[in-house]
């Protein structure tokens, strides 16, 4: 038999109980009177209630004492105590036994549904994934089942479908919607070359794309595995729990003897009422609320955070994650985009990018690329230059269109002369950190492009959140320490570390700690020993080669506004799980008080039946307080699109 | 006369009490047996908790626990490997094997859903 089907049983024999107790006020009574009970009583102790009974006697046997063991005892107690008294002609109490499995029932059967639904995030998940795929087989495009899928195999995706699997655009391009894996909200373009993750949704172009993850390799699964881990794994916390639970039982029951015998041997009560204390202490004092209040939590809040592309890998992490007091950034690919961009032209903007376009067609220098990136999205076309000639650690020179054509530093143009206007922008640009490069033509110096790694949009949004939150935000670089003042401007940063080589960067963060509990936010590929050292790794993602071994929690969207939801996820479900234990062991130093008639004297006594209610009532608080962690408001993501003019 | 007969059975009583379950037993381990196919394998009974409670497997060999759960109590529904990441339900009555991780030598603690009752894998070296 279910819970369901136990409860239900249980429910309907206690109504008769039921309605024989709301009218015996009335003079009414149960016809059959003490048979009927005895009847209805023992049918829901042998089907509702024998697996307590049976699990309580295995434990027993293995000298172990579980919640069963409490309520088995406590509603036995009850029974038992009721068949001697309706021999003896005294009062019953059959109703107790009764109410209490009902209750106690209801409250498994509501708890059972609740927790389903907490653990249900992860699965959700995987059904994210295509069945099938289109692949190219023997010379044909085929539908076929995922499973199939090999390495190394052409799919190919039309608009409107899911991609299988992770892999290589070789051919065309598309906007995907990536949200559900990463996160992130806003649709991404990738071209041939470009990598693509299994269960995001193609929305525009039809593409083919080469295999190269299948099965528990993917992006999705690696996360579906990880955020289980998380799940089941154990916070700190819940060790005191998990010592108290070992002795948690039999010092009830050694509390509900005692109970018995002060208010038989000192107060001088029948055994009776003292025998209702007694059980009353059993059946509060089931430890579910506290054997509940920390894994609902952390299954609750590792989920909710996975949807959100915040991979949080276990619950020391979170715990770690409440107590920080700084934040320190890398910056290069985590605080900045990583690779250098055009910022500034000064000049004829045309003439400049086609000619330093022209200049840079064929070189490999990454400020080159910067360049003609730039010279891609003005719609520039890039002509042919002649007599092509790099200077070393100077620049270019050619011909274009018949005259002389220059780019580079200034040491290239020591023999021409710079205007002053050019000059004192020249001089603001390299005050701003910038790498400033010069373009000439025929015999003048006819413009400037100033080319920097800039922050990424959303650096500004995330340290101002949280300096708002209190905390102390560092960022360090291997760069000069006026680059370094620059982009720290730039974002806001209360300190800068400068010139720091990499091998360094944990000595950085050994340095923080000093000052109190620090994260370190870096890209995961060089930052393993200050993301291993830090007391919390934010390992920041990028696309599909997520470094998930490297970091405590691991933003799989490389958009650091996950930190901020990183953090606060982490604080709001650490915070949830103390209240839920602060709950659960208030009820029980509460409630075993007064089911004990410590307070009788004043009239505060807790029937058998109540406190039923009360112990099933508890732990469908603790686990609603749990499920409320979905619901729970986070600081608001600002809108980047809006802000992506923002100058930088 | 009747409140003396009750305290001296509720010291009896409590004596029992923590005599039967407060005092620690040492557990015997049983070791997992490889079938033809070289794969460990222990059988664990779900009953008012773990039995045996501490099985031993040998490192970097496959192996599982079959889990027999004849415990109705829904207590014992799950069972979760925090090491692993392994969280299961396992029906009543009825063998559910759960494969493990032998690669790392180690102790792994386990336990049921609401960590009330628990049980231990040791993955020991090999003897040559």
């Amino acid at each position: 038999m279910t819970i369901t089907q136990r409860f239900f049983f249980s429910l309907i024999a206690v109504i008769p109980l039921l309605i024989n107790m709301i009218g015996m006020p009335f003079g009414w009574m149960l016809p059959g009177g003490n048979w009927t009970a005895l009847v209805l009583t023992t049918a829901i102790m042998l089907v509702s209630a024998r697996p307590f009974l049976h699990s309580a006697w295995a434990a027993f046997k293995n000298h172990q004492a579980n919640m069963d063991t409490l309520v088995a005892i406590g509603t036995t107690t009850a029974y038992l105590y009721s068949l001697y008294a309706m021999y003896r002609h005294q009062p019953v109490f059959f109703e107790s036994a009764a109410f209490i499995i009902t209750f106690i029932l209801l409250g498994q059967v509501l708890e059972a549904k609740m927790r389903k639904s907490a653990s249900s995030a992860v699965e959700k998940l995987l059904d994210l994934q295509a069945k099938d795929a289109n692949v190219w087989r023997n010379g044909k495009w085929q539908q076929i089942p995922l499973e199939q899928v090999q390495i190394g195999d052409l799919i190919r995706v039309k608009p409107g479908e899911k991609v299988p699997v992770d892999g290589v655009i070789t051919e065309g391009s598309s906007n995907l919607d990536e949200s559900m894996v990463t996160g992130e909200s806003m649709p991404v373009t990738k071209n041939k070359g470009e990598k693509v993750i299994g269960a995001t949704i193609n929305q525009s172009g039809t593409f083919t794309m080469q295999v190269q993850k299948i099965g528990n390799q993917t992006l999705l699964s690696q996360i579906v595995q990880m955020v289980k881990k998380a799940q089941t794994s154990r916070a700190p916390i819940q060790r005191t729990t998990d010592q108290v639970s070992h002795i948690f039982v039999p010092v009830v029951l050694i509390l509900a003897i005692l109970t018995f015998v002060i208010w038989v041997v000192i107060i001088g009560e029948t055994p009776e009422k003292a025998m209702m204390f007694a059980v009353s202490v059993v059946i509060i004092a089931c430890p579910c609320a506290l054997g509940l209040a920390t894994p609902t939590a952390l299954m609750v809040g590792t989920g909710r955070s996975a949807k959100l592309g915040v991979l949080i890998k276990n619950g020391e992490v979170l715990e770690a994650a409440n107590n920080i007091k700084t934040v320190i950034f890398d910056k290069t690919g985590t605080i900045t985009q990583g690779k250098p961009v055009v910022t500034d032209v000064v000049g004829s903007k045309q003439q400049v990018l086609e000619i330093a376009g022209a200049l840079e067609s064929d070189s490999e220098h990454p400020l080159a690329s910067a360049i003609l990136a730039k010279v891609k999205t003005e719609g520039i076309k890039i002509s042919k230059v002649n007599n092509f000639t790099a200077i070393a650690g100077k620049g270019i020179k050619a011909s274009f269109k018949g005259q002389e054509a220059l780019i580079g530093n200034e040491s290239l143009f020591t023999n021409k002369i710079l205007s002053s206007s050019l000059k004192i922008q020249l001089t603001r640009l390299q005050d701003e950190a910038k790498t400033v490069v010069l373009v000439g033509y025929g015999q003048q110096i006819i413009g400037l492009i100033a080319i920097q790694d800039t922050p990424k949009i959303s650096a500004v949004p995330t340290i101002s959140t949280l300096k708002h939150q209190g905390l102390q935000t560092v960022m360090l670089t291997g760069d000069n320490e006026r680059v370094a003042k620059a982009i720290a401007q730039q974002v806001g940063i209360d300190w800068i570390v400068a010139n720091v080589l990499p091998q360094d960067k944990a000595k950085v963060v050994e340095e923080q700690q000093k000052k109190g509990p620090v994260a370190f936010v870096g890209d995961g590929i060089n930052d393993a020993p200050a993301l291993t050292l830090a007391n919390v790794g934010i390992a920041m993602g990028s696309g599909t080669d997520i470094a998930i071994e490297s970091g405590g929690i691991v933003l799989v969207k490389n958009n650091l506004w996950g930190v901020v939801e990183a953090i606060e996820l982490s604080k709001k479900t650490f915070q949830r799980i103390k209240l839920n234990l602060f709950w659960a062991f208030i009820y029980n130093t509460i409630g075993i008080p007064i089911a004990a008639g410590i307070f009788a004297k004043w009239g505060l006594i807790l029937s058998p039946e109540l406190a039923g209610l009360a112990m099933a009532l508890s732990s469908i608080s603790v686990v609603s307080s749990s499920l409320l962690l979905n619901r729970t408001k986070l600081s608001e993501e600002p809108d980047f699109a809006d802000s992506s003019n923002h100058k930088l | 006369m009747f409140k003396i007969l009750i305290v001296i059975g509720a010291l009896f009583l409590i004596g029992f009490i923590i005599w039967w379950f407060l005092i620690p037993r040492p557990q015997k381990a049983v070791t997992a047996r490889t079938d033809v196919n070289h794969l460990q394998n222990v059988t664990v009974k779900v009953d008012g908790g773990y039995r045996p409670s501490t099985v031993v497997v040998y490192q970097g060999k496959p192996a599982q626990i079959t889990f027999n759960r004849i415990d109705p109590s829904s207590c014992l529904e799950q069972v979760v490997f925090p090491d692993w990441g392994i969280s299961e339900y396992l029906p009543e009555k009825k063998e559910h094997p759960i494969k493990i991780d032998t690669s790392k030598a180690g102790e792994y603690q386990y336990a049921c859903g609401m960590n009330m009752f628990h049980g231990k894998v040791i993955v020991k070296k090999e003897r040559k």
